[in-house]
Protein backbone atom coordinates (compact mmCIF):
# COMPACT_ATOMS: atom_id res chain seq x y z
CA UNK A 1 0.00 0.00 0.00
CA UNK A 2 1.23 3.44 -0.88
CA UNK A 3 2.08 5.69 2.08
CA UNK A 4 0.02 8.85 2.44
CA UNK A 5 1.34 11.99 0.90
CA UNK A 6 4.54 13.01 2.58
CA UNK A 7 5.44 16.62 3.40
CA UNK A 8 3.53 19.08 1.25
CA UNK A 9 1.45 16.31 -0.31
CA UNK A 10 -1.13 17.37 -2.83
CA UNK A 11 -4.79 16.48 -2.60
CA UNK A 12 -6.75 15.40 -5.64
CA UNK A 13 -10.36 14.47 -6.22
CA UNK A 14 -12.00 13.52 -9.50
CA UNK A 15 -15.69 13.97 -10.22
CA UNK A 16 -16.33 10.50 -11.57
CA UNK A 17 -19.81 11.48 -12.72
CA UNK A 18 -18.13 13.82 -15.18
CA UNK A 19 -15.23 11.53 -16.07
CA UNK A 20 -15.78 9.83 -19.42
CA UNK A 21 -12.56 7.88 -19.53
CA UNK A 22 -10.70 9.97 -22.10
CA UNK A 23 -7.53 9.05 -20.16
CA UNK A 24 -5.78 12.35 -20.89
CA UNK A 25 -4.82 12.53 -17.18
CA UNK A 26 -3.14 9.13 -17.50
CA UNK A 27 -0.83 10.56 -20.18
CA UNK A 28 -0.20 13.82 -18.32
CA UNK A 29 0.44 12.26 -14.91
CA UNK A 30 0.92 8.51 -15.31
CA UNK A 31 2.11 8.09 -11.71
CA UNK A 32 -1.14 9.48 -10.34
CA UNK A 33 -3.85 8.34 -12.80
CA UNK A 34 -4.39 4.86 -14.20
CA UNK A 35 -7.22 3.46 -16.28
CA UNK A 36 -8.30 -0.04 -15.28
CA UNK A 37 -10.51 -2.20 -17.44
CA UNK A 38 -12.31 -0.26 -20.16
CA UNK A 39 -12.94 2.95 -18.26
CA UNK A 40 -12.42 2.71 -14.50
CA UNK A 41 -10.21 5.57 -13.39
CA UNK A 42 -8.00 4.84 -10.39
CA UNK A 43 -6.13 7.83 -9.03
CA UNK A 44 -3.87 8.73 -6.16
CA UNK A 45 -5.73 11.24 -3.97
CA UNK A 46 -2.51 12.26 -2.16
CA UNK A 47 0.29 12.46 -4.72
CA UNK A 48 3.69 13.71 -3.51
CA UNK A 49 4.51 17.40 -3.95
CA UNK A 50 7.01 16.59 -6.71
CA UNK A 51 4.15 15.62 -9.01
CA UNK A 52 2.52 19.02 -8.89
CA UNK A 53 3.47 20.00 -12.44
CA UNK A 54 2.21 16.73 -13.88
CA UNK A 55 -1.06 16.91 -11.95
CA UNK A 56 -1.62 20.49 -13.05
CA UNK A 57 -1.15 19.36 -16.65
CA UNK A 58 -3.70 16.59 -16.03
CA UNK A 59 -6.18 19.13 -14.65
CA UNK A 60 -5.77 21.21 -17.81
CA UNK A 61 -5.82 18.21 -20.15
CA UNK A 62 -9.10 16.77 -18.88
CA UNK A 63 -11.69 17.36 -21.63
CA UNK A 64 -14.56 17.35 -19.11
CA UNK A 65 -12.72 19.29 -16.36
CA UNK A 66 -13.35 16.62 -13.76
CA UNK A 67 -10.11 16.93 -11.73
CA UNK A 68 -9.74 19.17 -8.69
CA UNK A 69 -6.39 19.80 -7.00
CA UNK A 70 -5.37 21.44 -3.73
CA UNK A 71 -1.68 22.25 -3.73
CA UNK A 72 -1.47 24.81 -0.92
CA UNK A 73 -1.70 24.39 2.82
CA UNK A 74 -4.99 24.17 4.69
CA UNK A 75 -6.28 27.05 6.69
CA UNK A 76 -8.52 26.95 9.70
CA UNK A 77 -7.38 26.28 13.22
CA UNK A 78 -7.87 22.58 13.84
CA UNK A 79 -6.97 19.81 13.66
CA UNK B 1 -25.43 36.23 23.76
CA UNK B 2 -22.28 37.67 22.30
CA UNK B 3 -22.56 41.06 20.60
CA UNK B 4 -20.49 39.61 17.73
CA UNK B 5 -22.52 38.15 14.85
CA UNK B 6 -22.87 34.41 15.32
CA UNK B 7 -22.41 33.87 11.61
CA UNK B 8 -23.04 30.71 9.64
CA UNK B 9 -22.74 27.28 11.20
CA UNK B 10 -22.45 24.21 8.96
CA UNK B 11 -23.46 21.03 10.78
CA UNK B 12 -21.89 18.05 9.06
CA UNK B 13 -18.27 18.17 7.90
CA UNK B 14 -18.29 15.79 4.97
CA UNK B 15 -18.46 16.46 1.24
CA UNK B 16 -21.64 18.57 1.31
CA UNK B 17 -20.53 20.58 4.35
CA UNK B 18 -17.15 21.31 2.83
CA UNK B 19 -18.46 22.26 -0.61
CA UNK B 20 -21.18 24.37 1.03
CA UNK B 21 -18.62 26.23 3.12
CA UNK B 22 -16.45 26.84 0.05
CA UNK B 23 -19.44 28.17 -1.86
CA UNK B 24 -20.25 30.57 0.97
CA UNK B 25 -16.74 32.03 0.82
CA UNK B 26 -16.74 32.12 -2.97
CA UNK B 27 -20.09 33.84 -2.82
CA UNK B 28 -18.54 36.67 -0.82
CA UNK B 29 -19.51 35.69 2.70
CA UNK B 30 -16.84 37.13 5.00
CA UNK B 31 -18.42 36.60 8.42
CA UNK B 32 -17.76 33.91 11.01
CA UNK B 33 -17.98 30.35 9.67
CA UNK B 34 -17.97 27.23 11.80
CA UNK B 35 -17.98 23.61 10.63
CA UNK B 36 -19.22 20.98 13.05
CA UNK B 37 -18.39 17.32 12.46
CA UNK B 38 -19.25 14.21 14.48
CA UNK B 39 -16.05 12.50 13.35
CA UNK B 40 -12.57 13.74 14.30
CA UNK B 41 -11.53 13.86 10.63
CA UNK B 42 -11.42 16.72 8.18
CA UNK B 43 -13.79 16.09 5.25
CA UNK B 44 -12.88 12.96 3.31
CA UNK B 45 -14.13 11.24 0.19
CA UNK B 46 -16.35 8.20 0.71
CA UNK B 47 -16.47 6.45 -2.68
CA UNK B 48 -12.91 5.02 -2.41
CA UNK B 49 -13.68 3.46 0.98
CA UNK B 50 -15.69 0.55 -0.41
CA UNK B 51 -13.27 0.09 -3.31
CA UNK B 52 -9.59 1.03 -3.10
CA UNK B 53 -9.39 1.18 0.69
CA UNK B 54 -10.90 -2.29 1.13
CA UNK B 55 -8.66 -3.56 -1.64
CA UNK B 56 -5.61 -2.18 0.16
CA UNK B 57 -4.61 0.18 -2.65
CA UNK B 58 -5.24 3.27 -0.49
CA UNK B 59 -5.06 3.94 3.22
CA UNK B 60 -8.31 5.20 4.70
CA UNK B 61 -6.56 8.44 5.68
CA UNK B 62 -5.58 9.13 2.06
CA UNK B 63 -9.17 10.00 1.20
CA UNK B 64 -9.08 13.48 2.73
CA UNK B 65 -10.74 15.90 0.32
CA UNK B 66 -9.01 18.87 -1.25
CA UNK B 67 -10.20 22.17 0.17
CA UNK B 68 -10.87 24.37 -2.83
CA UNK B 69 -11.26 27.78 -1.21
CA UNK B 70 -9.68 29.54 1.74
CA UNK B 71 -12.30 28.80 4.36
CA UNK B 72 -11.09 30.82 7.32
CA UNK B 73 -13.36 28.54 9.32
CA UNK B 74 -13.46 27.32 12.88
CA UNK B 75 -13.57 23.52 12.86
CA UNK B 76 -15.44 21.76 15.66
CA UNK B 77 -14.63 18.15 14.85
CA UNK B 78 -15.23 15.06 16.95
CA UNK B 79 -18.30 16.41 18.72
CA UNK B 80 -21.63 15.73 17.07
CA UNK B 81 -24.48 18.21 17.18
CA UNK B 82 -27.10 16.74 19.49
CA UNK B 83 -29.88 19.34 19.55
CA UNK B 84 -31.23 22.35 17.70
CA UNK B 85 -33.07 25.25 19.35
CA UNK B 86 -34.62 27.24 16.51
CA UNK B 87 -35.98 29.94 18.78
CA UNK B 88 -32.64 30.65 20.44
CA UNK B 89 -30.87 30.03 17.11
CA UNK B 90 -28.36 27.73 18.72
CA UNK B 91 -27.18 24.14 18.48
CA UNK B 92 -25.83 22.01 21.29
CA UNK B 93 -22.82 19.74 20.79
CA UNK B 94 -22.05 16.42 22.42
CA UNK B 95 -19.33 18.02 24.54
CA UNK B 96 -21.95 20.23 26.19
CA UNK B 97 -21.07 23.46 24.40
CA UNK B 98 -23.62 25.65 22.66
CA UNK B 99 -23.05 27.33 19.32
CA UNK B 100 -25.18 30.25 18.23
CA UNK B 101 -25.91 30.82 14.54
CA UNK B 102 -27.47 33.43 12.32
CA UNK B 103 -27.91 30.88 9.54
CA UNK B 104 -27.53 27.13 9.66
CA UNK B 105 -26.60 24.69 6.91
CA UNK B 106 -27.55 21.11 7.77
CA UNK B 107 -25.34 18.56 6.00
CA UNK B 108 -25.29 15.72 8.53
CA UNK B 109 -25.61 13.05 5.86
CA UNK B 110 -26.65 9.50 6.58
CA UNK B 111 -25.67 6.61 8.80
CA UNK B 112 -25.24 2.94 7.98
CA UNK B 113 -28.25 0.94 9.05
CA UNK B 114 -26.84 -1.36 11.75
CA UNK B 115 -27.71 -5.02 12.17
CA UNK B 116 -30.40 -5.14 14.90
CA UNK B 117 -29.07 -5.94 18.39
CA UNK B 118 -31.86 -8.41 19.12
CA UNK B 119 -30.72 -10.72 16.30
CA UNK B 120 -27.00 -10.63 16.95
CA UNK B 121 -26.02 -7.05 16.15
CA UNK B 122 -23.79 -6.79 19.22
CA UNK B 123 -21.47 -9.63 18.16
CA UNK B 124 -17.94 -8.75 17.20
CA UNK B 125 -17.03 -9.44 13.60
CA UNK B 126 -20.15 -7.72 12.23
CA UNK B 127 -19.17 -4.60 10.32
CA UNK B 128 -20.92 -1.78 8.54
CA UNK B 129 -19.21 0.34 5.89
CA UNK B 130 -19.97 4.03 5.76
CA UNK B 131 -17.18 6.11 7.28
CA UNK B 132 -13.43 6.23 7.14
CA UNK B 133 -13.03 4.46 10.50
CA UNK B 134 -15.44 1.72 9.37
CA UNK B 135 -13.30 1.14 6.30
CA UNK B 136 -10.05 1.06 8.30
CA UNK B 137 -11.53 -1.39 10.80
CA UNK B 138 -12.92 -3.63 8.07
CA UNK B 139 -9.64 -3.54 6.17
CA UNK B 140 -7.79 -4.70 9.33
CA UNK B 141 -10.25 -7.55 9.69
CA UNK B 142 -9.71 -8.57 6.06
CA UNK B 143 -5.94 -8.55 6.46
CA UNK B 144 -6.31 -10.89 9.44
CA UNK B 145 -7.54 -13.53 6.98
CA UNK B 146 -11.16 -14.38 7.69
CA UNK B 147 -12.20 -17.92 6.68
CA UNK B 148 -15.55 -16.93 5.22
CA UNK B 149 -17.02 -13.49 4.76
CA UNK B 150 -20.77 -13.04 4.61
CA UNK B 151 -22.12 -9.90 2.96
CA UNK B 152 -25.73 -9.09 3.78
CA UNK B 153 -27.31 -6.93 1.10
CA UNK B 154 -26.65 -6.75 -2.63
CA UNK B 155 -26.81 -2.99 -3.09
CA UNK B 156 -23.91 -0.94 -4.41
CA UNK B 157 -21.84 -1.20 -1.22
CA UNK B 158 -22.44 -4.94 -0.86
CA UNK B 159 -21.50 -5.58 -4.49
CA UNK B 160 -18.43 -3.34 -4.43
CA UNK B 161 -17.25 -5.08 -1.26
CA UNK B 162 -17.88 -8.52 -2.79
CA UNK B 163 -15.87 -7.55 -5.86
CA UNK B 164 -12.92 -6.29 -3.75
CA UNK B 165 -12.95 -9.29 -1.45
CA UNK B 166 -12.91 -11.74 -4.34
CA UNK B 167 -9.95 -9.82 -5.80
CA UNK B 168 -8.26 -10.41 -2.44
CA UNK B 169 -8.97 -14.12 -2.76
CA UNK B 170 -11.30 -14.27 0.23
CA UNK B 171 -14.23 -16.66 0.47
CA UNK B 172 -17.39 -14.59 0.03
CA UNK B 173 -21.10 -15.29 0.28
CA UNK B 174 -23.62 -12.57 -0.56
CA UNK B 175 -27.20 -12.88 0.64
CA UNK B 176 -29.96 -10.69 -0.75
CA UNK B 177 -33.75 -11.06 -0.59
CA UNK B 178 -34.19 -10.17 -4.27
CA UNK B 179 -33.54 -12.40 -7.29
CA UNK B 180 -30.44 -10.39 -8.32
CA UNK B 181 -28.11 -7.80 -6.79
CA UNK B 182 -28.84 -4.10 -7.40
CA UNK B 183 -32.50 -5.00 -7.90
CA UNK B 184 -33.86 -1.95 -6.09
CA UNK B 185 -31.70 0.60 -7.89
CA UNK B 186 -31.37 -0.94 -11.38
CA UNK B 187 -33.94 -3.77 -11.53
CA UNK B 188 -33.35 -7.49 -12.04
CA UNK B 189 -33.11 -7.24 -15.85
CA UNK B 190 -29.78 -5.46 -15.43
CA UNK B 191 -29.05 -6.94 -12.02
CA UNK B 192 -28.76 -10.35 -13.68
CA UNK B 193 -25.50 -9.15 -15.26
CA UNK B 194 -24.03 -8.46 -11.82
CA UNK B 195 -25.38 -11.77 -10.50
CA UNK B 196 -23.39 -13.48 -13.27
CA UNK B 197 -20.28 -11.42 -12.46
CA UNK B 198 -20.62 -12.29 -8.79
CA UNK B 199 -20.85 -16.02 -9.48
CA UNK B 200 -18.08 -15.92 -12.07
CA UNK B 201 -15.83 -14.21 -9.54
CA UNK B 202 -16.18 -17.23 -7.30
CA UNK B 203 -18.50 -15.67 -4.75
CA UNK B 204 -21.50 -17.64 -3.56
CA UNK B 205 -24.67 -15.69 -4.31
CA UNK B 206 -27.73 -16.58 -2.26
CA UNK B 207 -30.70 -14.68 -3.70
CA UNK B 208 -34.26 -14.80 -2.48
CA UNK B 209 -33.48 -15.31 1.16
CA UNK B 210 -32.35 -13.29 4.12
CA UNK B 211 -30.42 -13.63 7.36
CA UNK B 212 -32.74 -14.03 10.32
CA UNK B 213 -30.18 -14.02 13.09
CA UNK B 214 -26.47 -14.22 13.82
CA UNK B 215 -25.05 -16.58 16.42
CA UNK B 216 -21.83 -16.06 18.33
CA UNK B 217 -19.32 -18.10 20.31
CA UNK B 218 -18.60 -17.75 24.03
CA UNK B 219 -16.30 -14.82 23.33
CA UNK B 220 -19.11 -12.95 21.59
CA UNK B 221 -17.66 -13.39 18.10
CA UNK B 222 -19.99 -14.09 15.20
CA UNK B 223 -19.74 -17.71 13.98
CA UNK B 224 -22.92 -18.42 12.06
CA UNK B 225 -25.87 -16.91 10.23
CA UNK B 226 -29.30 -18.52 10.29
CA UNK B 227 -31.24 -17.87 7.10
CA UNK B 228 -34.96 -17.56 6.44
CA UNK B 229 -34.87 -20.65 4.21
CA UNK B 230 -33.78 -22.76 7.18
CA UNK B 231 -30.14 -23.07 6.18
CA UNK B 232 -27.10 -21.81 8.05
CA UNK B 233 -23.85 -20.25 6.89
CA UNK B 234 -20.67 -20.51 8.96
CA UNK B 235 -18.94 -17.12 8.93
CA UNK B 236 -16.35 -15.25 10.95
CA UNK B 237 -16.73 -11.84 9.30
CA UNK B 238 -19.97 -10.13 8.30
CA UNK B 239 -20.50 -6.97 6.31
CA UNK B 240 -24.00 -5.62 6.94
CA UNK B 241 -24.69 -3.59 3.79
CA UNK B 242 -28.27 -2.69 4.57
CA UNK B 243 -28.42 0.85 3.29
CA UNK B 244 -28.49 4.03 5.29
CA UNK B 245 -30.81 6.16 7.34
CA UNK B 246 -30.54 9.93 7.40
CA UNK B 247 -28.68 11.44 10.34
CA UNK B 248 -31.57 13.41 11.79
CA UNK B 249 -31.72 12.05 15.35
CA UNK B 250 -30.25 15.30 16.65
CA UNK B 251 -33.22 17.21 15.20
CA UNK B 252 -35.83 15.34 17.26
CA UNK B 253 -37.75 18.00 19.12
CA UNK B 254 -36.54 20.80 16.86
CA UNK B 255 -39.96 21.19 15.24
CA UNK B 256 -38.77 20.38 11.74
CA UNK B 257 -40.15 17.87 9.23
CA UNK B 258 -37.34 15.44 9.94
CA UNK B 259 -37.21 11.68 10.32
CA UNK B 260 -35.00 8.76 9.29
CA UNK B 261 -35.89 9.53 5.67
CA UNK B 262 -34.38 13.03 5.80
CA UNK B 263 -35.15 16.65 6.54
CA UNK B 264 -37.86 17.90 4.21
CA UNK B 265 -36.96 21.13 2.50
CA UNK B 266 -38.54 23.37 -0.09
CA UNK B 267 -37.26 23.85 -3.63
CA UNK B 268 -34.85 26.53 -2.36
CA UNK B 269 -33.28 24.01 0.11
CA UNK B 270 -34.86 25.67 3.16
CA UNK B 271 -35.86 23.27 5.94
CA UNK B 272 -39.58 22.97 6.48
CA UNK B 273 -40.92 23.42 9.99
CA UNK B 274 -43.43 20.88 11.27
CA UNK B 275 -46.25 23.20 10.11
CA UNK B 276 -44.84 23.20 6.59
CA UNK B 277 -43.46 26.72 6.50
CA UNK B 278 -39.93 27.15 5.17
CA UNK B 279 -37.38 28.31 7.77
CA UNK B 280 -35.58 31.36 6.36
CA UNK B 281 -32.43 30.65 8.38
CA UNK B 282 -32.04 26.84 8.09
CA UNK B 283 -30.89 25.21 4.85
CA UNK B 284 -30.32 21.53 4.09
CA UNK B 285 -28.12 19.79 1.52
CA UNK B 286 -26.69 16.42 0.57
CA UNK B 287 -27.77 12.96 1.69
CA UNK B 288 -29.83 14.30 4.59
CA UNK B 289 -32.01 16.55 2.44
CA UNK B 290 -35.43 15.42 1.20
CA UNK B 291 -36.32 17.79 -1.58
CA UNK B 292 -38.86 18.21 -4.35
CA UNK B 293 -37.40 17.20 -7.71
CA UNK B 294 -39.06 19.14 -10.49
CA UNK B 295 -37.87 16.84 -13.25
CA UNK B 296 -39.83 13.97 -11.68
CA UNK B 297 -43.07 15.75 -10.93
CA UNK B 298 -41.94 17.54 -7.80
CA UNK B 299 -42.00 14.43 -5.65
CA UNK B 300 -39.82 14.39 -2.55
CA UNK B 301 -36.57 12.46 -2.88
CA UNK B 302 -33.37 12.11 -0.96
CA UNK B 303 -30.41 10.85 -2.93
CA UNK B 304 -27.19 9.58 -1.44
CA UNK B 305 -25.07 10.68 -4.35
CA UNK B 306 -21.69 12.38 -4.45
CA UNK B 307 -22.84 14.76 -7.18
CA UNK B 308 -25.92 15.86 -5.29
CA UNK B 309 -23.86 16.62 -2.18
CA UNK B 310 -21.63 18.91 -4.23
CA UNK B 311 -24.32 20.67 -6.24
CA UNK B 312 -27.00 20.99 -3.59
CA UNK B 313 -24.56 22.35 -1.01
CA UNK B 314 -23.39 25.00 -3.44
CA UNK B 315 -26.98 25.86 -4.31
CA UNK B 316 -28.04 26.10 -0.67
CA UNK B 317 -25.04 28.32 0.04
CA UNK B 318 -26.00 30.59 -2.83
CA UNK B 319 -29.54 30.96 -1.46
CA UNK B 320 -28.23 31.53 2.08
CA UNK B 321 -26.45 34.63 0.81
CA UNK B 322 -29.36 35.84 -1.33
CA UNK B 323 -32.33 37.89 -0.20
CA UNK B 324 -35.77 36.41 0.52
CA UNK B 325 -37.00 37.54 -2.91
CA UNK B 326 -34.11 35.88 -4.70
CA UNK B 327 -34.42 32.28 -3.55
CA UNK B 328 -33.80 30.04 -6.56
CA UNK B 329 -35.12 26.52 -6.94
CA UNK B 330 -32.61 23.68 -6.95
CA UNK B 331 -32.57 21.93 -10.33
CA UNK B 332 -30.63 18.71 -10.37
CA UNK B 333 -30.42 15.54 -12.41
CA UNK B 334 -29.31 12.76 -10.06
CA UNK B 335 -26.35 10.66 -11.14
CA UNK B 336 -24.04 8.11 -9.57
CA UNK B 337 -21.23 5.75 -10.44
CA UNK B 338 -19.93 2.47 -9.10
CA UNK B 339 -16.98 0.27 -9.97
CA UNK B 340 -17.31 -3.46 -9.47
CA UNK B 341 -16.11 -6.64 -11.17
CA UNK B 342 -13.99 -4.50 -13.47
CA UNK B 343 -17.05 -2.65 -14.81
CA UNK B 344 -17.66 1.08 -14.62
CA UNK B 345 -21.36 1.55 -13.85
CA UNK B 346 -22.90 4.99 -14.29
CA UNK B 347 -26.49 6.05 -13.97
CA UNK B 348 -28.16 9.38 -14.73
CA UNK B 349 -31.72 10.07 -13.69
CA UNK B 350 -33.97 8.20 -11.29
CA UNK B 351 -35.12 4.71 -12.21
CA UNK B 352 -37.92 4.63 -9.62
CA UNK B 353 -41.25 4.04 -11.31
CA UNK B 354 -39.78 2.89 -14.63
CA UNK B 355 -42.07 0.50 -16.49
CA UNK B 356 -39.61 -0.53 -19.18
CA UNK B 357 -35.93 -0.77 -19.90
CA UNK B 358 -34.29 -0.98 -23.32
CA UNK B 359 -30.70 -1.81 -24.17
CA UNK B 360 -29.86 0.69 -26.93
CA UNK B 361 -26.12 0.16 -27.36
CA UNK B 362 -24.15 -3.05 -26.87
CA UNK B 363 -25.61 -5.99 -25.03
CA UNK B 364 -26.03 -7.39 -21.58
CA UNK B 365 -24.18 -10.53 -22.68
CA UNK B 366 -21.06 -8.49 -23.48
CA UNK B 367 -21.38 -6.60 -20.17
CA UNK B 368 -20.85 -3.40 -22.16
CA UNK B 369 -24.06 -1.57 -22.88
CA UNK B 370 -26.19 1.47 -22.51
CA UNK B 371 -29.74 1.01 -21.25
CA UNK B 372 -32.57 3.52 -21.04
CA UNK B 373 -35.41 3.34 -18.53
CA UNK B 374 -38.84 4.54 -19.59
CA UNK B 375 -42.12 5.53 -18.06
CA UNK B 376 -45.28 6.66 -19.82
CA UNK B 377 -43.49 7.01 -23.13
CA UNK B 378 -40.65 9.16 -21.76
CA UNK B 379 -37.02 8.36 -21.06
CA UNK B 380 -36.40 8.86 -17.34
CA UNK B 381 -32.97 7.37 -16.69
CA UNK B 382 -29.95 6.02 -18.57
CA UNK B 383 -27.49 3.43 -17.40
CA UNK B 384 -24.02 2.70 -18.71
CA UNK B 385 -21.93 -0.40 -18.19
CA UNK B 386 -18.53 0.63 -19.60
CA UNK B 387 -20.13 2.90 -22.23
CA UNK B 388 -19.84 6.21 -20.37
CA UNK B 389 -19.27 8.28 -23.50
CA UNK B 390 -22.80 7.60 -24.68
CA UNK B 391 -24.35 8.98 -21.53
CA UNK B 392 -24.31 12.72 -22.25
CA UNK B 393 -26.55 12.28 -25.30
CA UNK B 394 -29.11 10.41 -23.22
CA UNK B 395 -28.80 12.88 -20.37
CA UNK B 396 -30.12 15.54 -22.75
CA UNK B 397 -33.05 13.31 -23.65
CA UNK B 398 -33.91 12.77 -19.99
CA UNK B 399 -33.75 16.47 -19.21
CA UNK B 400 -36.02 17.30 -22.14
CA UNK B 401 -38.52 14.48 -21.58
CA UNK B 402 -37.40 12.60 -24.67
CA UNK B 403 -39.44 9.72 -26.07
CA UNK B 404 -39.15 6.15 -24.88
CA UNK B 405 -38.11 3.92 -26.51
CA UNK B 406 -35.45 6.26 -27.90
CA UNK B 407 -35.46 6.78 -31.65
CA UNK B 408 -33.87 3.87 -33.46
CA UNK B 409 -31.55 6.01 -35.61
CA UNK B 410 -29.57 6.99 -32.53
CA UNK B 411 -28.77 3.46 -31.45
CA UNK B 412 -26.82 0.50 -32.76
CA UNK B 413 -29.77 -1.86 -32.38
CA UNK B 414 -31.74 -2.83 -35.51
CA UNK B 415 -34.83 -3.06 -33.36
CA UNK B 416 -35.13 -1.85 -29.82
CA UNK B 417 -36.56 -4.45 -27.52
CA UNK B 418 -38.05 -3.34 -24.28
CA UNK B 419 -38.29 -5.43 -21.14
CA UNK B 420 -39.66 -5.07 -17.66
CA UNK B 421 -36.94 -3.59 -15.45
CA UNK B 422 -37.84 -6.07 -12.72
CA UNK B 423 -37.98 -3.88 -9.67
CA UNK B 424 -38.90 -5.87 -6.57
CA UNK B 425 -42.21 -5.02 -4.89
CA UNK B 426 -41.87 -3.01 -1.66
CA UNK B 427 -41.14 -5.36 1.19
CA UNK B 428 -43.95 -5.90 3.66
CA UNK B 429 -43.37 -4.32 7.02
CA UNK B 430 -40.95 -1.70 5.80
CA UNK B 431 -42.16 1.59 7.22
CA UNK B 432 -42.18 4.31 4.60
CA UNK B 433 -40.09 6.68 6.68
CA UNK B 434 -37.30 4.15 6.90
CA UNK B 435 -37.47 3.37 3.21
CA UNK B 436 -36.67 6.56 1.35
CA UNK B 437 -38.10 6.52 -2.12
CA UNK B 438 -34.64 6.66 -3.59
CA UNK B 439 -31.76 5.07 -1.75
CA UNK B 440 -28.75 4.33 -3.85
CA UNK B 441 -26.14 3.40 -1.36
Amino acid sequence: MKPIGGPGALRVVVDLNRCQGYAQCCYAAPDAFVLRGHEILFYDPTPPAGQRGAIERAVQACPVRAIRLQAGADDGDAP
Amino acid sequence: MSPEPAGIVVVGASLAGLRGAEALRRGGYAGPLTLVGAEPHRPYDRPPLSKHVLAGALEAGATRLPELAALGAVWRLGHAAIALDRVARAIRLADGTTLAYDKLLVTTGAEARPWPAETGGGLSGIHTLRGRDDAASLRSALVAGPRRVLIVGGGLIGCEAASCLRDLGLSVTLVDPNPTPLAKSLGTHVGAVIAACLRESGAAFRPGTSVQTFEGDDAGRVVRARLADGSAIETDLVIAALGATRATGWLAGAGLMADAGGVTCDAACRARAADGTACPDIYVAGDVARWPIRLYGGRLVSVEHWGNAVEQAAHAARNMLAGPDDQRAYEHLPAFWSNQFGINIKLVGLTAGAESVAVVQGSRASRRFLAVYGRAGRSIAALSFDEARWLPAYTEAILSGGAFPPITDATDQPRIETASPGFPPPRAGAPAARRPEVAHV
